[in-house]
Formats: C-alpha cells, sequence, structure tokens
C-alpha cells in the first residue's frame, strides 16, 4: 500500500470528521449550558438541509452561499423552541426532558415526511464533481470547502463564547446559574440564545452536509446518533471536544473502511465510543464530574 | 298426524327441507357475486425510507397496470401499504391487509422483507406474488403460497455474467482483473454467492482481485472507492441500489478512478432515472445486465407511450415492468380461479402460463417452487441519459461500447 494513499485516506477522515465535528458543535454547546440532551438535534440539522434545499431548488442559489440563512432559520426555531417549551422542562427529572424532546423530533420527522415526501433530494452544483491534484494527492473539492468553512464557524462560535458580553454572560449561566441570577443576567433569554445558537451550527452543518449527502427525512435518527457518539467521545460541553470528537470518528471511519472491511466503519465508531466510556467516561477533552 | 311444537310450527323435516333450498337459492347469488367482485390485492412496497425512490417506481406498475388490467378484461382492487424499507414494518402491513381483507398479496421489491412477508404469507394460507426480489431462498423454502415473477440472484448472476463474455468478445476487449463492490444486504451477499459461484463455473476470463460489501444506507462511498481505485483492477464490476450506485459513480469522478467500464451482473440502480438525473453525462456507458423491456413485444409497445405521458419525468423501467407483470399475474389468476378462495387462487396461480409479456423472456409460468423461470437476462447500457439494450443481438437497438470513454473526455 503506498504512503499517498493512506495520506489520502487521512484527508478524506479528517474532512469528513470536520463537517461532522460542526454538526456536534451544536448539540456539545446546549448541552455544556444548559444541561439538556437536544434528542432534536439530528431533525434540526435535516431542517438545514431542507432550507437549504429549497433554496437552491426555488431560487438555484448555492447552499455554501445561503449557509448564513440556514444558520439564521435554524436560530429562530431554536429561539423559539427553548423560549416558549424546552425552558418549562428545564428543573424536571432528565428523563422528562429526553421525553419532550423526542417528541420534538418525532414531530419534526413527521413533518418532513408531509412536506417533502420520502424522497432523496439533492443538489447539483457544477463543482460537484471537482477535485484538486496535490502531486499524487486527489483531494474532494467539495469536502475541502466544507470542512474549511466546519473549522471556522467553530472558531468563530468559540470566539463568540471568550470575547462578546452575550459570549461571557452564557458561560456565566453555565458556571454558576445561582450566581448569573443574583447578578441580574436574564437566564431565559441567554438559554434561549444558546438553544438558538446550537441549532445555528446545526442548521449550517445541515447546509453544508447537502453538499455531500441527498436529504430525506429518514436520515435524522442517524445524524442524532452521529452527534451523540462524537460529543460523548470528545466530551460532552466541550466545544473542542465535538470537533475532535468528529475528526476522530471521521478517521476511524475511514481507516477501518480502507484497511478491514467497508461495512466494519460503523463498529470502529462504536467500539471508539466503548473505549471512551470505559477509560475516559467525560470524553478525552469533558471536564471531570 | 304430523306433531309440531309450538316453539316451532314448521315440522322438522319441513324445517330442513325448507333450509336446504334457502341455503342453495343463497348460494345462487353469492357465486354471482363472487365472480362480479373485483380481486383484493395487497400491494407491499417501500414507498417511504431507504428503497423509496424503487418502492415509488414500482408503485407506478401498480397504478398504471390498473385501467390497463382493466381494459384486458381483469378486475382488481388495489390495497396498498408501505413496507417503508424495513422487513418488521412488511411483516406487521401484511397482517395488516390480510386482516383487512386482502385475498391475494404482491411485493415487495427488496429480499429481506419479501421473506418476512412470504412467512405471513404462509401462515395464513394466503397466495403471495413476488414482482421484484431475488434471494434464491425465498423459492427454496418449500413455501406453497409464494410465487415469484423475478429472477433468482443466480440465474441473474449466471445470465449477467455470460453476457460480459459476449460484451467483451463482441468489443475486443477482455479485462484481466476487476472489483467487486456490492451492497451488503440479503440481496447483495446472495449476488456474492452467484457471482463467486459462477466465476470458475462460467471461466470467466478475469480474476476478482478485491470483494469490497458496503451498507446500502452508506451517506459516503468515498473510503470504500479509495480502495477499489487502489486494486488498480481493468473493470468494475458492481451490484447496487440506487442512492449508493449514485454515491459510488459521483466518487469514482471525483478520485479520477478510470476503468475499461462499470458492469452491473444484475441489480437496480444504474438504469434508473435518478441515477441519470443526478449524474449527468457521467452515468453514461454504464451496464446493467438485467431482463428488460421486450422491444417486440405488443404490450410493451402499448404500454411505453401511455407511461411516457402518465409520467414524463420518471423512467420507464423494470420495477415498473416486473411490478406489472406480478399484478397481470394476479389478475390472470384471480379470472381463471373464478374465486377468491386462497386455494383456488394458489391451484389457479400454479398453472400460469401468459405468454404476452412485457419483458425479455419467454412465458411467465411457475415450477414446483413457485420460480418463474422464463426470465431473460439482457445487457442495458445507459447512452445519452437512456438505458438502451446492447446485446444479444435480438434485442439489441445499439451497439455496446466497451471500454468506455474517461471521465475527463465526456
Amino acid at each position: 500500500m503506498s504512503p499517498e494513499f493512506i495520506l489520502g485516506i487521512a484527508i478524506a477522515g479528517t474532512l469528513t470528521g470536520a463537517v461532522y465535528g460542526l454538526m456536534a458543535l451544536g448539540l456539545s454547546a446546549i448541552f455544556g449550558v444548559m444541561r439538556v440532551v437536544n434528542f432534536a438535534h439530528g431533525e434540526m440539522m435535516v431542517g438545514g438541509m431542507y432550507i437549504a434545499y429549497l433554496l437552491y431548488k426555488t431560487m438555484g442559489l448555492d447552499p455554501i452561499m445561503m449557509l448564513p440563512v440556514a444558520a439564521l432559520g435554524l436560530f429562530v426555531v431554536g429561539y423559539l423552541l427553548q423560549r416558549y417549551l424546552v425552558n418549562y422542562f428545564i428543573e424536571v427529572p432528565e428523563h422528562v426532558q429526553f421525553l419532550l424532546l423526542l417528541a420534538v423530533a418525532m414531530v419534526f420527522t413527521n413533518a418532513f415526511l408531509m412536506i417533502f415526501g420520502p424522497d432523496a433530494r439533492g443538489v447539483q452544483l457544477p463543482y460537484a464533481f471537482d477535485s484538486y491534484n496535490v502531486g499524487p494527492l486527489v483531494i474532494d473539492k467539495v469536502r475541502l470547502i466544507a470542512a474549511v468553512i466546519a473549522v471556522l464557524i467553530a472558531a468563530l462560535l468559540g470566539l463568540f463564547f471568550a470575547k462578546t458580553r452575550t459570549g461571557k454572560a452564557i458561560r456565566a449561566c453555565a458556571d454558576n446559574l445561582t450566581g448569573a441570577q443574583v447578578v441580574g443576567l436574564d437566564v431565559k433569554h441567554l438559554y434561549a440564545v444558546t438553544f438558538g445558537l446550537g441549532a445555528a451550527c446545526v442548521g449550517a452543518g445541515g447546509a453544508l452536509m447537502l453538499l455531500l449527502v441527498d436529504v430525506h427525512p429518514h436520515l435524522t435518527t442517524d445524524y442524532t446518533l452521529l452527534g451523540f457518539i462524537i460529543v460523548i467521545i470528545g466530551g460532552l460541553g466541550s466545544l473542542p471536544g465535538a470537533l475532535l470528537g468528529g475528526v476522530l470518528i471521521g478517521l476511524s471511519e475511514a481507516f477501518a473502511g480502507f484497511f478491514l472491511a467497508a461495512s466494519m466503519k460503523s463498529m470502529f465508531a462504536f467500539g471508539l465510543l466503548i473505549l471512551v466510556l470505559l477509560f475516559r467516561p467525560n470524553g478525552l477533552l469533558g471536564r471531570g464530574a | 298426524m304430523t306433531r309440531t311444537s309450538t316453539l316451532f310450527p314448521l315440522g322438522r323435516r319441513t324445517l330442513l327441507k325448507s333450509a336446504a333450498a334457502g341455503a342453495a337459492l343463497a348460494a345462487l347469488p353469492m357465486r354471482r357475486l363472487h365472480a362480479a367482485a373485483p380481486l383484493k390485492l395487497g400491494v407491499l412496497l417501500p414507498r417511504s425510507g431507504f428503497l423509496a425512490l424503487i418502492g415509488q417506481a414500482c408503485q407506478r406498475g401498480v397504478d398504471m397496470g390498473l385501467p390497463v388490467l382493466k381494459d384486458m378484461g381483469y378486475d382488481i382492487e388495489v390495497m396498498n401499504a408501505d413496507t417503508e424499507s424495513s422487513p418488521d414494518v412488511g411483516r406487521t402491513q401484511a397482517e395488516k391487509l390480510i386482516r383487512e381483507g386482502a385475498q391475494m398479496l404482491m411485493g415487495t421489491f427488496d429480499s429481506a422483507t419479501t421473506m418476512s412477508v412470504a412467512q405471513v404469507a404462509e401462515q395464513k394460507g394466503i397466495p403471495f406474488v413476488v414482482n421484484i426480489a431475488s434471494d434464491p431462498k425465498i423459492t427454496e423454502q418449500g413455501y406453497k403460497y409464494t410465487f415469484r415473477v423475478f429472477p433468482t440472484s443466480p440465474q441473474l448472476g449466471a445470465g449477467g455474467m455470460g453476457l460480459m463474455k459476449t460484451l467483451f468478445a463482441q468489443t475486443g476487449t477482455t479485462p484481466k482483473t476487476a472489483v467487486f463492490m456490492h451492497v451488503n444486504d440479503s440481496f447483495g451477499m446472495s449476488m456474492l454467492a452467484g457471482v463467486n459461484a459462477l466465476m470458475p463455473k462460467l471461466e470467466m476470463p478475469f480474476k476478482i482481485v478485491e470483494t469490497i460489501a458496503y451498507d446500502p444506507r452508506a451517506k459516503d462511498l468515498s473510503i470504500e472507492v479509495a480502495k477499489a481505485k487502489a486494486a488498480k483492477a481493468d473493470m468494475h464490476m458492481v451490484v447496487t441500489r440506487l442512492n449508493d450506485a449514485i454515491l459510488m459513480v459521483r466518487e469514482m469522478v471525483k478520485q479520477q478512478y478510470e476503468t475499461q467500464g462499470i458492469i452491473s451482473p444484475g441489480s437496480p440502480g444504474m438504469y434508473e432515472r435518478q441515477f441519470a438525473k443526478t449524474l449527468g453525462k457521467y452515468a453514461d456507458y454504464c451496464v446493467t445486465n438485467i431482463p428488460w423491456f421486450d422491444p417486440r413485444s405488443d404490450l410493451n409497445k402499448e404500454l411505453e407511450p401511455r407511461f411516457t405521458k402518465a409520467f414524463p419525468d420518471e423512467t420507464y423501467d423494470i420495477n415498473f415492468g416486473f411490478t406489472f407483470e406480478a399484478v397481470l399475474v394476479a389478475a390472470d389468476a384471480y379470472k381463471r380461479a373464478g374465486s377468491a378462495n386462497p386455494q383456488a387462487l394458489t391451484e389457479a396461480l400454479r398453472k400460469t402460463s401468459i405468454a404476452k409479456r412485457l419483458l425479455t423472456g419467454t412465458a411467465i409460468a411457475f415450477d414446483e417452487k413457485g420460480q418463474n423461470n422464463g426470465n431473460q437476462v439482457v445487457a442495458v447500457q445507459n447512452r445519452d441519459g437512456k438505458p438502451q439494450v446492447v446485446l444479444p443481438d435480438q434485442f439489441a437497438v445499439m451497439k455496446p461500447v466497451y471500454p468506455v470513454p474517461a471521465w475527463s473526455k465526456r
């Protein structure tokens, strides 16, 4: 096996993993701040895919250019969902939250089925078949663009939490809720902003994912499951952890598929999950309990 | 003197005679009613889930078939059910259809779901006509009520592999090596077993240097295609479904993976409209060896324009063709049975002989296992976005192209 093939596999795995990471980022941010596990995560991602698809289909707009629209659309959905529904369930036991968000997920999936039907729908872009030749390596142009944007969005989200007043206030809520309430922070609004931001990341991830995968309503559960695997490996609540988890899953799938059997890709992702749960239950970059 | 009770003023003999006469009278209109009522056919297809596009293509065979069959003198009432591309859902839906009065079942496109439904049909004693599903086990279980119109995987494989040799001989290019990429569902695995068994038996001129199985629900086949490319084989042999066939060819173009050609020994995907629509010029030259529409058939000449008018954006393909034929088989059996009694229907199905076919092959007839052995495989190559028969010569509408032009030269 030539080294360029192995390097090519590593690059393909890393690029796919970066998009996975972006998808999981929102899930991690929401859990990190509110301790709410968003079971409607995959559904939101598919929502982002459908927004990008509709804009492409009706106006011929490139999903990459429409990424801010998908993110904004999902921000509004996330904000309203948190403000007017999830917020009433913040204090209830976790299993009640799970059931609530599972119900939301089912509503979303069935709404997609009713509106769009079961067909797979994709976009046909002029550069969909393009690739870059770098020496002996062939790098997929779409995957490269998607990965670069995913990393940029992750960096922007990190900057938002680190540098802006709202971001710092959200972190304050996550670190010490009582303290945040005492100093007069509008916790309900900040929680809704966080949920909105998480959903916006997922929406952006969806618009990017549409470049790689055709959208249909039954993708939802696959992406929810994948999102959970990634954030558990990276560490629930850790933004860099989500990216790392995504890249690790992308790499493990790529190498398992290449060196062992392609049909064993998922098995390796789950194997990695079991190992992390055994030896680092809080995830690779998660904080200790 | 006749003794009568106060409770039953008629005598015992009089009562029995009256009852017998009444039953005989009642039976007459009932028999007429049976003949007049349409057959309740439970149609099970994957209209949602990962097989949705193909399931809907099959559904068109039912929907368009009904008025055509009515014109031909057949009477059917369809009860539709969605298997959601899942064997478990298929089983539940089959039970539900039977509870709701289905007198015969038809479906289900994929082998795993077909196996589930065949078990239900067997338990309930309801005849089941299989439109498409190729796992040989379906007709090897000794089932009494299952009848399959579609060929088995070994039949597909034998026909498909045989035609490959003809293709190589006719074009003067014979590959020495091949990669075999296939879905890992029950259909794909039975095709793998068939291909492996046939390679030495048919003395195929090439060697399979890499076999790559993958999940038909895969959302990304970049690694699988990279692995295939690394094998540096002359030919790319595939057994696909639809979505994965699109993903695979898209990756082959992106990774600049050139071969002499992409050939399927008999699987869906590459001849379908969505494949050509999504991949455009890159869909061209892919070859699928499969039973296809007989260009000489009167039924075909009648149906194709009707289909094109009704569904201008859809492909007139064998998902439609085999489903239409399966509905025809069901309707024909009902007409000959003259009754919806399951035993009578089953007996009529056993004696099926339909010479006026839509697809290539001899008359539809079932052997003792319920298998139709009259299908003939032809080579269908995509040309200018349309599947065209290129082999054998008696069905060919144009010459095959092999080796195919490079991706960059299209």
